[in-house]
């Protein structure tokens, strides 16, 4: 799974859909400390803590995105975040299709 | 005579404001009704993305959660009753209180006591009316629930669950709500929320979950996972009631509107009938009268 070279993202709040696309790194806060994702990451289940996320989308510039708990799965190159309550900060320019 | 037709006309008049209403509210729970299936659609990725989670915890190690385990003896359970705040869904908010009524028996014959939480104010007016008593009670807005709401529901039941038995705890708890199966059909629905049982996923190969590593551990994650399954849960119950409640209101609401119809129909009727039998009988007293006169 590692020769690809992106992350599938899906960011779902518990009342709507966030966002979802390809993207090359995720950066995200979890209750021990920051855990960066890139793509090949091994299989995991981590609690996020209150903060921001920072994702790098394949295209567009880098943005944030405020979550007030919640929880975050990869495997396989797919990035589910799961946030309570989810608020893009600083949203990029294109390619944002799925934000509401 | 004249009072007779002066009836059917107020009748009429009546009818026809009502009518009027009916047509209304049908109006605005069709157009609502769009809107909150498409809650229900949007809420499906946040439940799934949590239920994966849970079995992908489930499936890797044992859980021996408070909220998985079953209790040794189930002597208290509490039932939350999602129904309706306003009236004019037809059966909508009955069929659940009927459900309930079903349930408790059910529950009081396993030799369980019964606590009561309470969504939408049809529900709290049924237990004011019987003098019956509940544990808490949450109104407004239910047929555009907030996640919050879920949320402090949530909060409400495990934490009577965390309770022990003695200082007034529960030890299961069901949800009953309506089940939006479609347009036509809704289905009053029981569901035993806690103590959790988790499915595993089917061992399909092609949906096989990986061997997760656990950030912090396995117990953290699942205290952290468990509420949310809950809240994520008890949210889509109340969607799901949402939008059940709008297409029984739009069908009671279509059924009242074609009654009203149909009563104005028959009261126009009746009305012209009882016009031409004044107007027959005036001629006949006229003809009468005139022939009265000739004849003398």
């Amino acid at each position: 799974m590692a020769g690809t070279s992106e992350l599938q993202v899906e960011i779902v709040a518990a009342d709507h859909f966030v966002w979802s696309g390809a993207a090359t790194m995720v950066k995200a806060r979890t209750s021990d400390g920051e855990i960066g994702i890139l793509p090949g990451h091994s299989p995991v289940l981590a609690i996020l803590a209150e903060g921001e996320l920072g994702i790098e989308p394949v295209d567009g510039g880098r943005f944030g995105v405020a979550v007030d708990g919640g929880f975050f799965s990869v495997d396989s190159n797919r990035v589910v975040i799961v946030a309570d309550n989810a608020q893009l900060t600083d949203a990029a320019d294109s390619a944002n299709a799925g934000i509401r | 005579m004249g009072a007779q037709i002066r009836v059917y006309r107020q009748k009429i008049a009546s009818t026809t404001s009502m009518r009027k209403i009916f047509k209304a509210m049908e109006l605005i729970a069709t157009s609502r009704i769009g809107k909150a299936r498409a809650r229900v659609t949007a809420s499906l990725p946040y439940a799934n993305a949590i239920t994966r989670a849970v079995s992908a915890v489930a499936s890797q190690s044992e859980i021996d959660h408070p909220l998985t385990t079953e209790p040794e003896q189930i002597r208290r359970a509490a039932v939350v009753i999602v129904t309706s705040d306003r009236g004019l869904a037809g059966s909508y908010s009955a069929g659940v209180l009927k459900q309930s009524e079903a349930l408790s028996e059910l529950l009081r014959g396993e030799g369980k006591e019964v606590r009561y939480f309470l969504v939408g104010r049809k529900a709290q007016a049924y237990f004011d009316f019987r003098g019956r008593s509940f544990e808490r009670v949450w109104t407004g807005g239910t047929d555009a629930p907030e996640f919050s709401t879920a949320k402090e529901i949530s909060a409400a039941v495990l934490e009577a669950f965390g309770t022990d038995f003695d200082k007034g705890g529960v030890d299961e708890i069901h949800v009953l709500s309506t089940r939006f199966q479609s347009m036509v059909v809704q289905i009053p629905t029981v569901v035993r929320l806690l103590p959790l049982v988790v499915e595993e996923q089917a061992a399909r190969t092609e949906d096989l979950l990986p061997l997760y590593e656990f950030e912090p551990e396995t117990e953290k994650v699942l205290d952290a996972l468990l509420p949310r399954y809950i809240e994520s849960r008890i949210f889509s119950a109340l969607l799901q009631a949402a939008a059940s409640e709008l297409a029984a209101r739009q069908r009671a609401m279509k059924s009242a509107g074609d009654n009203a119809t149909d009563l104005i129909k028959k009261y126009t009727r009746l009305r012209n009938t009882a016009r031409q039998a004044e107007i027959t009988q005036e001629l006949s007293e006229i003809v009468a009268g005139a022939d009265a006169l000739n004849a003398s």
